[in-house]
This record gives C-alpha cells, structure tokens and sequence, in this order.
C-alpha cells in the first residue's frame, strides 16, 4: 500500500493525470478549480511538459483540440461559465474523434453564478453542451480517492473510444482534502494512427476534421460514432450500491449529493426504514440497467441534487416511470443537509404505505 | 472515538485552515479516517474563514459539518453564528483575548483560552491558531501530543524548517494552559 497523504480533490486531478500519460495542459483560472492548474504550472515544466495558460477558454479549448489531434494526452479544466465557453471546442472534438480530457468543477449557476458547490451542469454534460449529436463519457467522483482514479480512467477511455471524457466534480469535492494514495500503475497506451503526426513522406496524410458538407457523408459519422456510443453504453456504465438488497425506497445521488446521502440512509436506517442508495459514477452512459433492476425491486426513488432536478429525467427514463420519482434538492451553491435527505425518504415512504 | 466533527471558525488569516489541516494530519498519522473542507472564496479575503475537519474510526460519510462536535471560535461573529450547532455535551474552545463574550449555554464544555495574548506573550503572534490547536490536544487525549512534531513538520514547507519550532512553541503554550 503506497503512502497516504493529504491532497485537495483538485490537485488530486492534477497529479492523476501527469500519472496516466498527460504533459500537456491547457487552461484559464476560474473558481473553485484553480488549484489544477496551479500543480500543473508548477509540476510540467520540471517533467518535460507543458502548461500554457491561455488568453481565454476558448483558445485553451482549441489547444487541446490542437494537442489532442497530434495524439498527445491532453487536458484542460474549468468550472461551468468557462465550461459553456469551451462548449463549441467540445462539440469540434466531438465531430472529429478526437481524445480529450476535461474537467468541470461545477459551480452555482445559470450566468456568472457564484463560487459555491453545484451539480447544475447535469444536462450540458450529459445531454451535449456543444451543437450537434454527441456524447462525452462523463465521470462524477464522490471522493478525492476518485478524484484521481476516474482521471486515470477517463484518459484511458478517452483514448480507447477516440472520444471526450469528463470528470464531472464540484466546488466541495475540489476544494476538500481527504487521504489518498497513489498506486504505481503501468500507464496503458493505445496505438493512434490517425494522429498528425508528420507522413515521414512513408504514408498518406491523416487528415482531422469535423467538416463534412455532403449531407450522406456526416450522416455516415454520425451513425458510425453511435455505434461507438453504443458500445460505451454497453461496456462502460459505472455505479456503487449501498444497502440496496432489501430496499423499498432507493435514493439516488452523485457526488457530493451521494455522501450526504450515504449519512441520511445511515440514518433512515435506524429508524427502520429499507432504503438503499445507488450511486451512479458514470453519469453517462447512466446505469440505466441498475435502476432499471432498482425499479423491480423498490416502491420510490429519491433523487438528491444539487440543482432543481436534472438526473431525475434520467431515472425516470431508466425506470419507464414505473415508480414514483421525488426530488430532494438545494441550488445556487446551498448542499442539502442529510436531515433534509431523511425527511424525503420518510415522504417517499409515507406515499408509498 | 468513533467520528469527532470539528468546526474551526474564525477571521480570514488568522490560519484557520492551517489549524485545520494540523488536525486532519494529526488524524492521518494516527491511521484515522479523515476530511478538510475549508469555506473558499470571497470569504477568505479578509472576512470570515471558516473549516470543517472530520475524524473517524469510519469511512467519512459527508464532509459538510452542520451539528459539531468541538467548536473552536477565534472572533465573536463565528461564536454567534456556530454556538448552538454544537451537539449537547459537546466542546467549545473560545479565544477570549478577542471574544469577551461568554458562552451561555450549560449543556456543552467550554474552554476559554486567551490564545492571541499568549502567543503574542511567547513572540509568535502569528500563531494564536496553534494555541488554540495545543489546547485541544490537551482535551483529546485519543490524539496525543506525541508525534505532534512530526504532524507540523509535514505541513511545513522545507524551505520553512524554522517554523517547526515556533509551531511547537505555540502548541506547547496551548497544552500547559490551565485556564
């Protein structure tokens, strides 16, 4: 077992990355993820990498575009008014197949917002963000362990589907500090002969592009990049269960939503209530199977969010509606309190008697 | 022990979060389970700070400390604002070199420490935060103030290496006050 030390989730981020392969950040500070590029200022120059910090997010966007299409690891942070700026890069990314890894330290929203903790980003995240039909394998920690062991993930995954992976945090899980220990693994690899890597005039040129204006033609990438999607839904749904084996009621929750309501299930427990806890970690794909198998088994779900109800859809929709879905939910920057999460669960189950 | 909820509040550079990452490693090097959620933003520049610190036997569920079990207040804003979160039977350390205010409530323990006059009294005027910190070690025996050397060494930086000593001067103050 490797040494534990403290670390905030977001320096975390960074040194998982430099870990898994990545020398190239490029960024913009923004509140409450500055600590990532501040590591990555002061950790890449003395390992042969790069930190540049951009005139702006959308020119940081493009050079992670840039890097991404040479095949390097690449990354860039931001929380969500500069995640909304870097949106159409996304989208570009997206229409060209290219890897990159992104992290959005969420914050209150909509507009400039404010500073605190937030999970309103939801949809953007999940849904696009950026125009067009795409995806982003999205990835939401609850802890500053995973903070580091989704990174290492999402770079992997970026480059085995050729596509965006998102670490999908917030203000608490950045700025908090917890133990944390770094397991010295072999970083994987993956062959990129479509990089532009200079021909060495020995082979045609690789061309990277999201331009198709014969409408037959961007039909064909589409279709073909949702065979890909399709595999990462099949393959790479990701969730936790907690208590759920004799569950009537099932809370769902991500992130910071999830460790409040780990306590609040803890709680409702000890008045005998049956409530369990799914924790999705892939909010995209979502664990569509987990809930589904949930809805056979419990009377309601719960969902805590830190927004006015975004992932509710998604668990409608993974349960057909089947049962009664209830939020629990603060905004702006506020967190629930796990006694708020009680008195939900103890509605769900008067409603459901 | 199995979790002890610690709220540290107080003005903003009065090291409230040092304080807190002291406990947090103090934690660590003592294989507990451990959280530091410290407030950021505006707050922090000049107005109030403030820092959450969990220790436990158990994984740590939320981070986020709304009913506390040790208060520790350095201005009178955070004693007004925290005093009756604290659960009944729990601790509250009070600076009263800057709160003269006392604690009204009789169902928790208080202990007044003029934090800010001793340290500075022992020359470290900066370090009112680890009087504070020497004072509850010295109530919380499951943390020993063995090893506290090696917990202060680890939040300073190299470079500082003379700051270990005055931080043991400042805890040990903090320790031998009878209040």
């Amino acid at each position: 077992m490797a040494e534990r030390v403290l670390m905030k989730g977001n320096e975390a981020i960074a040194e998982a990355a430099i870990r898994a392969g990545c020398r190239h950040y490029f960024g913009y500070p923004i509140t409450p993820q500055t600590e990532i590029a501040a590591y990555m200022a002061k950790k890449m120059p003395k390992i042969g990498g790069v930190f540049l910090q951009a005139e702006s997010e959308i020119a940081s966007i493009n050079m992670v575009y840039g890097a991404a299409a040479a095949g390097m690891r690449v990354m860039t942070s931001s929380s969500s008014p500069g995640i909304s700026l870097k949106s159409e890069g996304l989208s570009y990314i997206a229409g060209s197949d290219v890897p990159a890894f992104i992290v959005n330290v969420q914050r209150g929203g909509p507009g400039l917002g404010g500073i605190q903790p937030s999970q309103s980003d939801y949809f953007q995240a999940t849904k696009g963000g950026g125009h067009g039909d795409y995806h982003m394998i999205v990835l939401a920690p609850a802890s500053v362990q995973e903070m580091a062991s989704l990174t290492v993930k999402g770079f992997h995954l970026a480059d085995k589907y050729r596509m965006t992976a998102m670490i999908l945090a917030d203000g608490t899980i950045g700025q908090m500090m917890e133990p944390i220990s770094f397991e010295d693994a072999e970083v994987e690899t993956y062959e990129k002969p479509w990089a532009l890597t200079g021909t060495g005039m020995k082979r045609p040129h690789n061309i990277v592009n999201s331009l198709y204006l014969k409408p037959d033609e961007l039909e064909r990438t589409n279709f073909a990049r949702y065979e890909k999607y399709k595999a990462v839904e099949e393959n790479e749904a990701l969730w936790e269960e907690y208590q759920m084996e004799d569950a009537e009621i099932c809370v769902v929750a991500f992130g910071i939503a999830s460790r409040v309501a780990k306590n609040a299930v803890a709680d409702a427990r000890k008045e005998g209530l049956k409530v369990g806890l799914i924790r999705p970690i892939t909010l995209w794909p979502f664990p569509v199977a987990a809930l589904r198998r949930a809805a056979d088994q419990v009377k309601a779900f719960v969902s805590v969010e830190l927004n006015m109800g975004q992932m509710i859809e998604d668990i409608r929709l993974a349960t057909e509606c089947r049962r009664p879905v209830s939020l629990c939910n603060r905004t702006g920057g506020m967190i629930p309190s796990p006694q708020q999460v009680l008195e939900a669960i103890r509605e769900a189950q008067k409603g459901v008697n | 022990m199995k979790t002890t909820q610690i709220l540290i509040a107080g003005f903003g550079g009065q090291g409230i979060l040092f304080a807190g990452k002291f406990l947090a490693y103090k934690g660590l090097l003592e294989d507990l389970q451990v959280s530091w959620l410290p407030s950021y933003g505006p707050e922090m520049r000049g107005g109030t700070a403030n820092c959450n610190v969990i220790l436990s036997e158990n994984p740590v569920g939320s981070p986020i400390i709304t009913d506390p079990d040790v208060l520790i207040v350095m201005n009178l804003p955070s004693l007004q604002k925290y005093v009756n979160t604290v659960v009944p039977g729990g601790q509250i350390y009070v600076d009263s070199a800057l709160i003269h205010e006392k604690v009204e409530r009789t169902d928790v323990q208080v202990y007044y420490i003029p934090a800010t006059q001793m340290a500075n009294d022992a020359g470290v005027s900066t370090l009112a935060n680890m009087v504070m910190m020497g004072h509850v070690l010295k109530n919380h025996p499951e943390l020993t103030f063995e090893g506290t050397e090696a917990t202060v060494q680890k939040l300073v930086p190299p470079a500082k290496a003379q700051l270990v000593e005055l931080n043991m001067k400042a805890l040990q103050a903090g320790r031998d006050y009878e209040g």
